[in-house]
């Protein structure tokens, strides 16, 4: 199945309770296979068709404070429109999974592949001191996966997830073992594992209120120092990637997501040339693998970033070194997906054989 | 007699509703927020739905809203509590959701949300207070400012040439299928207080029996945005804001199939 | 094995579905596949062409630059893919509207006149599966029956009742290419 259609499938099957989204150009799947599923008549799930992208984040906030594990979907400019809303559901500690489906941008852009997006999901994106989850599929499965594993650690620490994939992965159909259904959980479950939620006052317990604002410096301070301990926390715990022939390499490719398994071919072609190349590829990219790339380019001569973008990762990955090693940047951009022979003559031409180019 | 012998439980005329934070509401004097608290407050006690509320609080004058009235609460971002409500309503259909915002808030940056909730007839109450100004942003021109009114941003008053008309949302919404309650109400005289109360009460019933969205809009004044005393502000609204947005039922469902 | 395949036309000529069907069919016969398609108005007329691969090992890029095989639609796609076969590659293409022929001596060429078969039984919708038939006889990685069981999957079930005769617009493309000597 598609990347797509397996984030609706996985969503049902985690026993997610609610998607609110709108359609946009490379993710409409997800909406369209949760519509064409019903879930509400099985598991219970509400599915949605919001009157825009603003009403889409908002519903989720709305959905999140009371307690239910709910979700949106969009594609980059979409997640533009969402930025106000995700950054209150991180100021009210509420946990929720919103899905990106990069295409290229600035702007309406194109509908094609990218990775553009890196900044605004790493780096906040909305307004405020804040970070977000954010894990990066590479495989179909990883699609799956990725929202049982987003929804448990943003319940986990009350923090908003994201899955940040693109137009490769999310329309790619590939093989995939979907997770086996689970229940939602009762009201009951939600009032004792979610004692802040906005549920009624039920049995009259004192009342719950999600909000955001705080007009007391003081306190707003300490709710800042409080999101920040989060943050230190999920860096200590969650950070997640993937090393592949990194022992003996001479060069080091980082790449993220679907662009991360087009290095590994051109790794691979590489090492039949006895060209020694390693893969590192960050699965968190918040929080970022910092000191597995400072460990995995201790022995190597150069680092080749490959994204589809101008450059992005690419400062988190001089910041994992330090300039101890040169960290170049490969890319293309406007939904150009590189293929593996450009990514070796990228290598090539800025390590291997400068003097060539 | 002395004040002992007068506070007596038989001589009890009027109480704070029990679901009335006892805080000092930082509105303004004459402002019509506290009555309209007051009201659903006590609406939301008198029907038993202290446990089953969940208020949806705006960004404007009433964001504190969920300071004052003892239900669960979620302040949502501005012009966004249709679309809380929507979600909270039907990830929670035993519960009874309900809004509470401004005419900047709902007619302005949320007029979409506030069309669509109700075009989809969420099961939920829409309260609209209509003052025609910002009033926490210090009197700014809001879509239902009337002509000629000075604001912030209208300093010469509001013409339509250069500011367009004054939007009459509640009729707008009484077009739309879902709607199964719009009325317009104030709050000025004992008389107009009962009757809002009535309306209210009659929108979280709709609400409860999941009849689709009603939408209760009261006309309220700014004293202090406007720029009078509370009771130039009252005379001024009966005078100009009642003739523009006149009170009474717009839309009733039921109504029609009695 | 490994087969990289690009198979390209214009949008509605069935390009997405006879990868998908192929696809399918490759899960049936428990290899990995991947198929990547470009996307959107694309899809509607223009150009459209989607990457298959199939591997009996985990597949790395889904997209590519060299093909073993390519299956071609159209001048457009002919034009642009002939140069990325790779040496000793296999290019199926249909005759129809092209005029300007592949001309590479180190690949196979092979073409199969996919329009004029459904011309003659009538049949215009089970035209790329002639040309997916084409294909499986020159790549047998992936039998027949398997591709039967993934139109099972890739079809709706109301459409389940044409099964046969896109079984029958398969076996018709596999005459074409024994006729044509292969």
């Amino acid at each position: 199945m598609k990347g797509n259609e397996a984030i609706a499938h996985a969503a049902i099957r985690y026993g997610a309770d609610g998607y609110f989204g709108y359609p946009i150009t490379p993710q409409s799947e997800v909406l369209e296979t949760l519509e064409a599923l019903m879930p509400w008549e099985t598991t219970g799930m509400t599915v949605l068709q919001a009157e825009s992208e603003v009403a889409s984040i908002n519903m989720v906030y709305g959905g999140a404070a009371t307690g239910k594990a709910v979700m949106t979907s969009s594609s980059s400019p979409g997640v533009s429109l969402m930025q106000e809303g995700i950054s209150y559901l991180a100021a009210s500690e509420l946990p929720a999974l919103i899905v990106n489906v990069m295409r290229g941008g600035p702007g309406l852009g194109t509908i094609h592949p990218s990775q553009s997006d890196y900044f605004q999901a790493t780096k906040g994106g909305g307004h405020g001191d804040y970070h977000l989850i954010v894990l990066a599929p590479s495989t179909v499965q990883e699609m799956a996966d990725f929202v049982g594993l987003g929804f448990d650690l943003a319940f986990k620490y009350r923090t908003p997830a994201m899955i940040m994939a693109d137009g490769i992965v999310g329309q790619m159909m590939e093989k995939v073992v979907l997770p086996p259904q689970r229940k939602r959980r009762t009201d009951a479950e939600i009032a004792e594992q979610c004692p802040w939620a906005v549920t009624g006052r039920t049995g009259g317990r004192p009342r719950n209120v999600v909000t955001s604002l705080e007009l007391d410096s003081a306190v707003m301070e300490k709710n800042n120092e409080r999101f920040q301990r989060t943050y230190r926390e999920i860096e200590k715990n969650e950070v997640r990637y993937e090393t592949k022939y990194t022992e003996d390499a001479d060069y080091l490719i980082v790449a993220f997501g679907s662009i991360a398994r087009i290095c590994l071919k051109a790794i691979e072609d590489a090492r039949k040339q006895g060209i020694k190349v390693g893969l590192i590829r960050p699965i968190t990219l918040w929080p970022f693998p910092y000191d597995a790339i400072r460990e995995a380019a201790r022995n190597v001569k150069g680092i080749l970033c490959v994204e589809i973008n101008a450059g992005q990762m690419i400062e988190d990955v001089r910041l994992a070194v330090s300039d101890a090693v040169p960290v170049k940047h490969f890319g293309r951009m406007g939904g150009i997906v590189p293929n593996p022979q450009e990514v070796l003559d990228a290598l090539e031409k800025d390590f291997i054989n400068p003097t060539k180019a | 007699m002395t004040r002992e012998e007068i506070i007596k439980e038989e001589n009890k005329v009027y109480a704070r509703p029990a679901l009335l934070r006892d805080d000092v509401m930082h509105y303004c004097p004459g402002c019509s927020h506290g009555v309209v608290h007051k009201l659903v407050a006590e609406v939301i006690d008198e029907l038993g739905l202290a446990e089953d509320a969940i208020g949806i609080a705006p960004v404007g004058c009433a964001v504190f809203a969920y300071n004052y009235i003892e239900c669960d609460w979620i302040e949502a971002a501005h012009g966004r509590a249709p679309a809380l409500a929507t979600a909270a309503s039907r990830l929670n259909p035993s519960k009874v959701v309900f809004t509470y915002q401004g005419d900047g808030d709902l007619a302005a940056i949320g007029t979409a949300e506030t069309i669509h909730a109700c075009t989809r007839g969420e099961n939920i109450v829409i309260i609209l207070i209509n003052n025609g100004i910002y009033g926490m942003t210090g009197g700014q021109m809001s879509p239902t400012t009337l002509e000629g009114a000075k604001t912030a941003t209208t300093p010469y008053g509001r013409r339509h040439d250069l500011n367009g008309f004054p939007l009459k949302v509640a009729d707008v919404v009484s077009l739309l299928d879902g709607t199964c309650y719009v009325t317009r109400q104030s709050v000025h005289t004992p008389a107009a207080v009962r009757k809002a109360k009535k309306a209210l009460t009659k929108a979280f019933l709709n609400a409860k029996a999941k009849k689709g969205t009603s939408f209760v809009e009261i006309v309220s004044t700014c004293s202090s945005g406007w720029k009078m005393t509370p009771e130039q502000a009252n005379k001024w609204m009966e005078e100009n804001m009642h003739k523009h947005y006149p009170l009474g039922d717009i839309k009733d469902v039921d109504a029609k199939t009695n | 094995m490994k087969d990289e395949i690009i198979i390209a036309g214009f949008g509605g000529q069935g390009v997405l579905s006879m990868g998908k069907i192929l696809a399918y069919a490759a899960l049936e016969n428990d290899m990995e596949v991947t198929w990547m398609p470009s996307y959107g108005p694309e899809q509607r007329g223009g150009t459209a062409n989607v990457t298959v691969i199939i591997s009996d090992e985990a597949i790395s890029s889904p997209v590519l630059d060299t093909y073993d095989t390519a299956v071609i639609l159209n001048q457009q796609s002919l034009d642009k893919f002939e140069p990325k076969v790779k040496p000793g590659g296999v290019l199926i293409y249909d005759p129809y509207g092209i005029h300007h022929k592949p001309s590479r001596t180190d690949i196979t060429i092979i073409p199969v006149e996919a329009m004029e078969a459904t011309i003659e039984t009538g049949q215009a919708k089970s035209y790329n599966m002639i040309l997916l038939g084409a294909l499986l006889k020159m790549r047998p990685d992936v039998p027949v029956d398997a591709v039967v069981r993934g139109l099972k999957k890739a079809l709706p079930e109301r459409h389940h009742h044409l099964i046969p005769v896109n079984e029958a617009a398969i076996r018709k493309g596999m005459e074409l290419v024994e006729a044509a000597g292969h």
